[in-house]
């Protein structure tokens, strides 16, 4: 029927739209999983002992 | 104030800001090795990076507002050098962009999900600006504000990018568009969504 075709045409769309949205909000879950993984990472020693070093020698240095 | 004309040499002396300072700073060490392992990709060079921004960040302390961004401020230290190093390695051997975007796309694990490893290469096939505005924004918890301090620019510049970075990527993994032998491009989608809908029902 003529006033069917509308809504079910909205339906589709919105239905598109819900999946767009879950593609985006899936990605997006994926680019904080890539990040965090190295976030949480132990961190090298060689960091601190880097920080360590300059602290010496900045009080050092004066 | 720190530092002085008088040579403290032996003497443990610490300003309460440099103490303060050097807290945040150790604390924000695993954020400036992520962000530099999105800009480098290879892990070394991406480690190098980030010390040389840590200390670059470390003998600019007098230059910092404690209780300001520190994160936002080291990021953008860091960016900075990057890409000063990456200007002057250009003038030396000419590197191109596709180097550096290779390196990007290096995987030292072979046990990663298939569908980081396919993110990662999506990512590399964007332009290095909409890539960097989208990490800041997508997966480094900044306000668009904030990434627009660390590149430079306007937020409205960085609400375009992270968008049309958002679209390109979906793209590319959607089509597939990125280059990998065999494996099709819906897998990489159907990974990716099937982990999304797993992390939506735990929450």
């Amino acid at each position: 029927m003529i006033e069917q075709r509308p809504i079910e045409t909205r339906r589709r769309s919105s239905a598109a739209m819900d999946e767009a949205r879950l593609r985006q909000q899936a990605i997006g879950v994926r680019l904080r999983q890539m990040f965090d993984e190295v976030v949480n990472e132990p961190v090298p020693e060689e960091f601190l002992e880097i920080l360590r070093r300059a602290d010496t020698r900045s009080s050092g240095n004066g | 104030m720190t530092g002085g004309p008088e040579d403290r040499r032996g003497v443990e002396h610490h300003s309460t800001d440099d103490v303060a300072f050097k807290r945040e700073l150790v604390q924000l060490i695993p954020h400036l090795r992520a962000f530099a392992r999105t800009l480098c990709g290879d892990p070394a060079s991406a480690d190098d990076l980030a010390q040389d921004a840590m200390m670059k960040a470390w003998d600019a302390r007098a230059s910092f507002q404690m209780g300001t961004n520190m994160k936002a401020w080291t990021f953008m230290i860091l960016r900075n050098q990057f890409y000063s190093e990456k200007r002057r390695s250009w003038r030396q051997s000419q590197l191109d962009q596709e180097a550096a975007e290779r390196t990007l796309v290096a995987v030292d694990d072979p046990e990663a999900p298939v569908a980081l490893d396919e993110l990662r290469q999506g990512l590399a096939m964007l332009p290095a600006e909409q890539r960097e505005a989208l990490i800041l924004v997508g997966a480094g918890g900044f306000a668009y504000e904030e990434a627009a301090e660390i590149c430079g620019c306007a937020v409205g510049t960085v609400k375009s990018r992270v968008s049309r970075a958002r679209r390109a990527l979906h793209a590319i993994l959607e089509e597939g568009a990125y280059d990998r032998d065999g494996a099709s491009a819906s897998d990489a989608m159907r990974s990716i969504l099937a982990d999304a809908e797993r992390l939506s029902t735990v929450r």
